[in-house]
């Protein structure tokens, strides 16, 4: 990049005076979300944090959880992002119910989800029996099975995000496109994915923050298995049963993570104009 | 106007919404550019959005050099097939992309390699005044500058036909005129044939070299320039360039306005005709004036405002009419609204014309 | 010490309901006896509260069940409970230890069976016929899981899935998605007629025991005492013994 001056000077924006009424409830709720963290933090037993980062149990389920959220955000993303692009460009009937039915995950408890999923891809489920039979594949109890439920509970937040952004998008911006000379597919990748990637991002960010939390459709349809299906949830929430210290001690963890890796993701987003 | 000519554009244009329709034939030379001119509303951006592709044709035809690119017999042809360029109100430069990237995007997408698209934007960027812009994204662009990447945008492509839309409507006065002096440069240059659709009648005057004057989505009135200002067939268009237009039946000198009114014009016209006036043309005076001037009459005031250095009176009466004073003559006449004054016009002012 | 003040925060949520009613009740004649039991008693305490409220004019059973370890926090913490029912021996530990229950008497015992589907498809006899088959058990943080685990020391054998609970464990056979798994006996008796239970030596080494204590800061002393004697006379007993318990 050459020294131009087209870079806009950074300018200290004045401070603008927040209107008390919404500054009272933003105080509040800001309350609400953060007392709970600061008392886990006053909570946790800081002695034991060094032993139980080294762990190999608990490496292995942040290992595991990491690349399982990962893999469910990349698979949302797969799906998600056409199905975004039907709901909001597509014109046909019952888009409305799809739209409903693709929201379903987001208010079936989790458990609930986990047992549905056990009666589609189960040994005995719909598609899960067909693919024992004919190739000795079961799905629950595997990692795949993890990925599945994470998948299953945190699709609908990356195609809910990506639709509102799809249909914020100015469709003349693809017209033009068009009279350029592009296809519609090109127009969907260089012209239509490009201007809503500030909302393909964000969704999928609260999908992989949603996967990673994943906790009730993950044991009921991967069981729990260390290394294999044990998640940080599913770890936390065994150790509840015994030792309330190290249930905290691992959720802090699992929280520093995350909060880590997504400051550093949208620094590097950001650091590009 | 040949319709069989095979090259430039040939398009019979109908498209129906509802209550709105256009019907439209269009006929453009390669190198000429035609100007559609009429108020908001009058379908000339339907009328472009259909030739490019964007809106589909209720009936008609669009025939670009030969090839039939959407008609009632054949499949349309999509937008990215059309090779036609389009200069968009407001640019619609994709935000994305740097000012290079935005020009490069049509040539990539006809098959050209990366670095060859980029050589050719970056000569595009040359020719429109922008060398060094290249790098630029379009937030960080003027208004004029954004105009001049669009324009290059849609040249780079190598369009048969180029389309553009109020290219001059989002720009302050200043960078308008400038700019209009380059768009018309660029226009000369282009060998195939050019659309441009504006309501503001002097880019339609300055850009192009035929003007179609559209109304309720149909062609009111075409013809070069000087013909249509002279001889103004619509309202609107009069008001546009600035002329006290009638119709009437014309008798010799004497044209009968449907309002009861004559005029006297200096030549003789026989049948249905329109005569025009600028409102220079007209004097007032305190009293009945006496003399030469044919067209006299006793008219009321209805309002007087500023109109570049002079000013503007409208006159209600027999005959409804705009007339220019200087400030001092005003003042002498202590003109204003509701007061009686009279009127007249010289028949050697007037243009008569068959309707 | 702050641990405490957490837990005691947890167990006022989750009995405010239940609190109410106590005091409600308190000024009855007859009264209201508050029995904290393990989950897995629930049929059999059930039906033995039953028998009690008729066995005394008047009188009233609360029942909380839960996990033997929530309950046991929650009772720590100053629950209002008048009996405690644990499924093991370290949660009463707890309750012992803090003080706020004295000798309690172990009044039933559970032994882990291998639940497999009716008709037993895969024909199994022993712990030795689970290798090659998918089972699941327990995780060992919960009783059962830790009584599976010393059954299965040195077997070699590993579960497909390490359960948070019997109940679930249980659930993985019904929904077929395991061939057999390790529950108590009294789970396999509750599912019926759709899961057999296939008795095995080395879970006599894994007993689970049942100890049954009246609290020290009882609401309702007389009647706490009086429900832990019930629960060990035989009327209580044979209901245990019909539900899969053994007897001490």
């Amino acid at each position: 990049m050459t020294a131009s001056n087209t870079k806009p000077a950074k300018r200290k924006r004045q401070s603008r005076r927040v209107p008390a009424a919404l500054l009272a409830p933003a105080v509040i709720g800001l309350a609400f979300l953060i007392l709970p963290l600061a008392g886990l933090l006053a909570r946790t037993p800081w002695a034991e944090l060094p032993a139980r980062l080294a762990e190999p149990e608990m490496l292995a389920a942040l290992r595991l959880s990491l690349l399982t959220a990962t893999a469910a955000t990349a698979l949302s993303l797969l799906f998600g992002v056409p199905i975004a692009w039907l709901l909001a460009r597509g014109d046909f009937p019952g888009r409305s119910v799809l739209r409903a039915l693709v929201t379903v995950p987001l208010v079936l408890p989790p458990v609930v989800g986990g047992v549905a999923l056990l009666l589609v891809f189960g040994r005995n489920g719909i598609i899960g029996s067909w693919l024992y039979d004919r190739f000795d594949i079961t799905i629950p109890f595997t990692t795949t099975a993890v990925i599945l439920a994470m998948t299953f509970v945190s699709m609908p937040f990356l195609v809910v995000s990506v639709e509102g952004a799809l249909r914020g998008a100015d469709l003349r911006f693809e017209e033009a496109a068009a009279t350029l000379g592009a296809g519609r597919w090109t127009v969907f990748t260089h012209v239509t994915l490009p201007m809503v990637a500030p909302g393909v991002l964000a969704g999928a960010v609260l999908c992989w923050a949603r996967a990673l939390g994943e906790f009730g459709a993950t044991i009921t349809f991967a069981g729990n298995f260390p290394g294999r299906t044990q998640t940080m949830p599913l770890a936390v929430y065994l150790a509840l049963q015994t030792d309330l210290e190290a249930a905290i001690v691992l959720s802090l963890i699992l929280l520093a993570v995350s909060v880590i890796v997504l400051a550093s993701l949208r620094d590097r987003w950001t650091a590009t104009p | 106007m040949n319709a069989t000519t095979p090259e430039g554009l040939d398009a019979h244009l109908v498209v129906e919404r509802g209550a709105f329709r256009i019907d439209l034939r269009l006929h453009v030379a390669p190198g000429e550019t035609v100007a559609l001119l009429g108020p908001n509303g009058a379908g000339k951006t339907t009328a472009l959005r259909a030739l490019a592709g964007l809106e589909a044709l209720t009936d008609g035809h669009i025939a670009l050099n030969g090839a039939v690119l959407d008609g009632a017999a054949c499949s349309t042809v999509p937008p990215e097939d059309r090779r036609i360029g389009v200069v968009f109100q407001d640019y619609l430069l994709f935000p994305h992309l740097t000012a290079i990237d935005n020009v490069a995007f049509g040539p990539r997408r006809r098959g050209t390699g990366r670095a060859e698209a980029r050589a050719l934007a970056s000569a595009w960027l040359d020719r429109v005044g922008l060398a060094g812009f290249g790098k630029r994204r379009p937030k960080q662009l003027s208004g004029g500058q954004a105009q001049r990447v669009a324009l290059a945008r849609a040249l780079a492509a190598d369009p048969a036909l180029l389309l553009l839309d109020e290219p001059l409507a989002a720009l302050d006065a200043r960078t308008r005129l400038d700019t209009r002096a380059e768009l018309h440069r660029h226009l000369a240059e282009h060998t195939g044939p050019a659309i441009v659709v504006t309501h503001d009648p002097v880019d339609a005057l300055m850009l192009a070299d035929r003007l179609v004057v559209v109304e309720d989505g149909r062609a009111v009135q075409e013809g070069d320039a000087e013909s249509v200002t002279a001889r103004p067939r619509t309202d609107y268009i009069a008001r546009l360039v600035g002329l006290n237009l009638y119709r009437g039946k014309a008798s010799g000198t004497a044209i009968r306005l449907d309002s009861g009114a004559v005029l006297t014009a200096a030549e003789a016209l026989e049948g249905e005709a329109f005569a025009a006036f600028p409102p220079s043309a007209v004097a007032l005076y305190r009293s009945e004036p006496d003399g030469s001037p044919r067209n006299t009459w006793e008219a009321t005031v209805a309002g007087v405002h500023r109109h570049g250095d002079h000013l503007r009176v409208q006159l209600d009466g027999p005959l409804r009419a705009a007339a220019d004073v200087t400030p001092a003559a005003a003042a002498q006449l202590g003109l204003e609204p509701g007061q009686r004054i009279w009127a007249a016009v010289k028949a050697t002012e007037i243009r008569a014309y068959p309707a | 010490m702050r641990r405490k003040t957490i837990i005691a925060a947890a167990a006022a949520l989750a009995l405010a309901p239940l609190a109410a009613c106590g005091n409600g009740a308190e000024a009855d004649t007859g009264g209201t006896v508050t029995v904290f039991a393990a989950a897995s008693l629930t049929e059999a305490f059930t039906e033995i509260g039953a028998q009690f409220e008729a066995e005394h004019d008047g009188v009233k059973v609360e029942f909380n069940f839960a996990g033997s370890s929530d309950l046991a926090a929650q009772i720590t913490e100053g629950a209002p409970a008048d009996v405690f029912a644990s499924a093991d021996e370290s949660n009463m530990d707890k309750v012992v230890e803090a003080g706020a229950a004295a000798e309690p008497e172990t009044f039933a015992l559970n032994q882990l069976v291998i639940a497999v589907p009716e008709g037993n498809p895969d024909g199994v006899t022993g712990l030795g016929d689970l290798a090659g088959l998918d089972f699941a058990a327990c995780a060992t943080e919960v009783p059962c899981g830790s009584a599976a685990q010393t059954a299965l020391d040195g077997t070699g054998l590993t579960p497909v899935t390490y359960e948070a609970d019997v109940k679930s464990t249980l659930q993985r056979l019904l929904l077929g998605e395991v061939d057999a798994a390790l529950v108590y006996r009294t789970d396999a008796i509750a599912a019926g007629t759709d899961v057999d239970g296939i008795e095995f030596p080395e879970s006599a080494a894994a007993l689970n025991t049942y100890p049954i204590a009246a609290l020290e800061d009882a609401p309702n002393p007389e009647l706490a005492a009086a429900f832990a004697a019930h629960v060990l006379s035989d009327d209580a007993q044979s209901v245990l013994e019909t539900a899969g318990f053994q007897r001490p």
